[in-house]
């Protein structure tokens, strides 16, 4: 035996003990080993002072569905523990935790920053919704490290962006842009669905809060809705006044100040106060069983995600019907080097590629892959397909469509978990009818 | 609420409810390198409900300036500060962990000044892993890595906190990462290690007074707040099964439902 010292080591359990048990405690729960479903919409009260003592904040407990459930809480603390973060809110689904983290931060007059390519539906919320609630945005180019420090306003208050933006695989650099919002004394939202806690915890590299559309790659499954927001905690609402939602006393809690009162948890306790009472989109609690459930195999899935997403890469980068591939894997991906710095576990599943032929024989290699599924999601167990221009991003004009960094030849794909070979060979079928669109579509 | 004390600024959550002089006073003492964050599941129900309740952040703690104290002994005679601080004759002292070294050695300085003490977590001395000192006072981050996985029990490192959505490790420990760690945990855990009076203070204590003790607890073991309790005449104990030494966090409705009524039975609210 050796005789060396030991040294001390935290044993708080790790990532993959936290998937399967984070924010839950058997023996509180009747012995029940899975999380129950608590489908109920409201909780009783011991007393009229118990009662009371829930709805000013005094204590923790449920009062009702719409703010709090408990099955929906064991996801939250389950995915504040992933991520690294003091706390978190589920949402219905990843826009309403858009929606509610804006919301929550801002009020009429603000402005933010954004990173220009996203999300269709959240270049929508930050193009054309959220101006109809007095707030503006201004859009810049992802890899426009300097572009958002110019674009800050004095009525600024954040920043957000994807880490790698959809569907081009553009990376923010997220250090420098965190940097840069810190310096002015504002938060940095990440949207990190493509990423997961597997891939990415953008709270080590500067974030403030983290955004999932737990629709994605947590639930896993292509089977049920769901959003989340999670607080890293280290953001000093105190530090100026741009902030005075979280510092004054709020008349709706009785002079309540939420950073005084709750700290690194100050965001999330403001989102569900206010926000989630206010707004209202909260997450049911089937559905959160459902992420759960996802979210016990998380690692396992992203392995073979990233695996095959690799082996695709690889497969299309060569193909003789390609034009062009994009996945942070690439070596020739103008963000490589950053991509191994921020996601050293796995560079995703999401795979931009321009068939050549452009939109015809885009439509003609989606209408005739089969084993691949043409539908408006990523994330899945299965591969899935997309053309951009013409489904997720439609709403756009030619000029925003371009400064998002689409174009019309730009097939989006989503490499599920299938055999590597399988996909492949389906691919084969699609690029076959590409080549010949008409022949093949007459069929 | 912002006064000051000794020249320099003290922070201290008074539960969201304004401060006012006629109401009797109820201190709140954090334990090493924390701040008053720890004790919002207790301190807003006090603040509601006929109490000033003032959970302190120590000098060069959470959002209070100056440099942190160096010894026990004068943390205890800035919490009688504090109380001059804020008009008061009186008050009732709530510590956890070093918090209840400090309010034990207060207690027994200014017996005529402290009317209740509630101990959570607490023992007569708590002597620190060196190699723990070592890593807090050289700025190391495994220290408050260390310090949060010891404190929480083996239920509690699950999770499962009272407010829903809250994860009690990674708020710990971003409360201790708040401020640069050896200048708060650092000295705050040399501090600790340095006061040997606890268990000649605690004989001195003659007001009614509560130990909250924890069957998982590893920071201050439940054998050495039986100790304490035991030296301090007709002292009240209550022991939490299957937690840890974040009773406060991990036990949060119960904590506050043995201290409810200790605290109003002894120690009545301006209402009653």
């Amino acid at each position: 035996m050796s005789d060396k010292k030991k040294e001390l080591k935290p044993n708080t359990y790790k990532f993959d003990t936290l998937s399967l048990h984070a924010g839950y405690q058997p023996h509180k729960n009747a012995g029940s080993r899975q999380v129950p479903i608590y489908q109920t919409t409201s909780y009783l009260f011991d007393d009229v002072d118990h009662a009371a003592a829930l709805f000013n904040l005094e204590r923790g407990g449920h009062i009702y569905s719409r703010i709090s459930n408990p099955t929906v809480g064991v996801l939250e603390e389950r995915v504040a523990s992933l991520e690294g973060g003091t706390a978190a809110l589920a949402t219905s689904s990843g826009m309403s935790a858009i929606f509610l983290t804006v919301m929550t931060l801002c009020e009429a007059g603000d402005h933010l920053v954004v990173s220009s390519q996203l999300y269709g539906g959240t270049v929508n919320l930050f193009r054309l919704t959220l101006p109809k609630f007095g707030i503006k945005c201004t859009f810049v180019k992802p890899r426009d490290t300097e572009g958002f420090k110019k674009a800050i306003q004095k009525n600024t208050k954040g920043i957000f962006g994807e880490l790698v933006g959809n569907p081009g695989n553009e990376i923010m650099n997220m250090p420098e842009i965190a940097k840069i919002a810190h310096d002015a004394g504002i938060p940095l939202m990440v949207d990190a669905t493509y990423q997961t806690p597997y891939l990415c915890k953008p709270f080590e590299h500067g974030a403030d809060i983290v955004i999932h559309s737990l629709t994605k790659w947590m639930a896993g499954h292509g089977s049920s809705m769901a959003g989340i927001l999670v607080e890293g905690g280290k953001f000093d609402w105190m530090q100026n006044d741009k902030f005075p939602t979280m510092t004054k006393p709020y008349e709706g809690y009785h002079g309540l100040s939420f950073a005084e009162e709750f700290g690194p948890t100050a965001f999330t306790m403001k989102a569900r106060a206010e926000g989630m009472r206010d707004f209202g989109p909260c997450l049911s609690p089937q559905n959160a069983w459902n992420v759960l459930q996802g979210i016990e195999t998380l690692s396992v899935r992203m392995k073979k995600h990233c695996s095959n997403a690799e082996e695709m890469v690889k497969y299309l980068s060569n193909h003789k019907s390609v034009a062009w591939v994009s996945h942070p894997s690439a070596p020739n991906h103008p963000d490589a080097e950053l991509a191994n710095k921020l996601l050293p576990n796995g560079k995703g599943s999401m795979i931009a590629f321009g068939i050549k032929g452009g939109k015809d024989a885009g439509v003609a290699f989606i209408n005739n892959v089969k084993l691949a599924s043409h539908l408006a999601n990523v994330g899945d167990t299965r591969t899935l397909v997309i053309h951009p221009a013409s489904g997720t991003h439609s709403q756009m004009d030619e000029a925003t469509l371009k400064f998002a960094g689409l174009s019309h030849d730009m097939i989006r794909l989503s490499v599920g978990i299938e055999d590597i070979d399988d996909i492949k060979n389906d691919f084969e079928i699609g690029f076959r009818a590409a080549r010949k669109p008409r022949l093949v579509s007459n069929q | 609420m912002k006064f000051k004390v000794n020249g320099h600024e003290v922070f201290a959550s008074t539960g969201g409810r304004p401060f006012d002089k006629k109401k009797p006073l109820i201190i709140f003492v954090h334990g090493s390198g924390l701040t008053h964050m720890t004790w919002v599941l207790q301190t807003r129900y006090f603040a509601f409900h006929g109490y000033n309740s003032l959970a302190v952040d120590l000098p060069g703690h959470g959002l209070s300036s100056g440099k942190s104290l160096k010894s026990i002994e004068e943390m205890a005679d800035w919490v009688s500060d504090v109380i001059d601080a804020v008009g008061h004759k009186e008050a009732s002292l709530v510590g956890h962990s070093q918090g209840c070294l400090v309010t034990v050695e207060c207690t027994s300085r200014y017996p005529n000044k402290i009317k209740t003490l509630s101990l959570m977590g607490g023992a007569g001395a708590i002597p620190m892993n060196p190699e723990l000192l070592s890593l807090a006072e050289n700025n190391d981050p495994k220290a408050v890595d260390l310090m949060m996985d010891w404190a929480h029990g083996p239920a509690g490192h699950f999770g499962g906190h009272p407010v829903p959505g809250l994860y009690h490790i990674n708020t710990g420990t971003m409360l201790a990462k708040s401020r640069t760690i050896q200048n708060t945990l650092g000295v705050d855990f040399r501090a600790c290690d340095n006061y040997k009076n606890g268990f000649e203070a605690a004989k001195k204590i003659k007001c009614p007074t509560l130990s909250i003790l924890a069957t998982d607890d590893k920071m201050c073991p439940i054998k050495e707040g039986k100790k304490l309790a035991s030296l301090i005449d007709g002292s009240q104990v209550d022991i939490i099964d299957n937690c840890g030494h974040m009773m406060l966090l991990e036990e949060a409705d119960r904590v506050l439902t043995v201290l409810k009524k200790f605290i109003t039975t002894n120690y009545p609210p301006l209402s009653s």
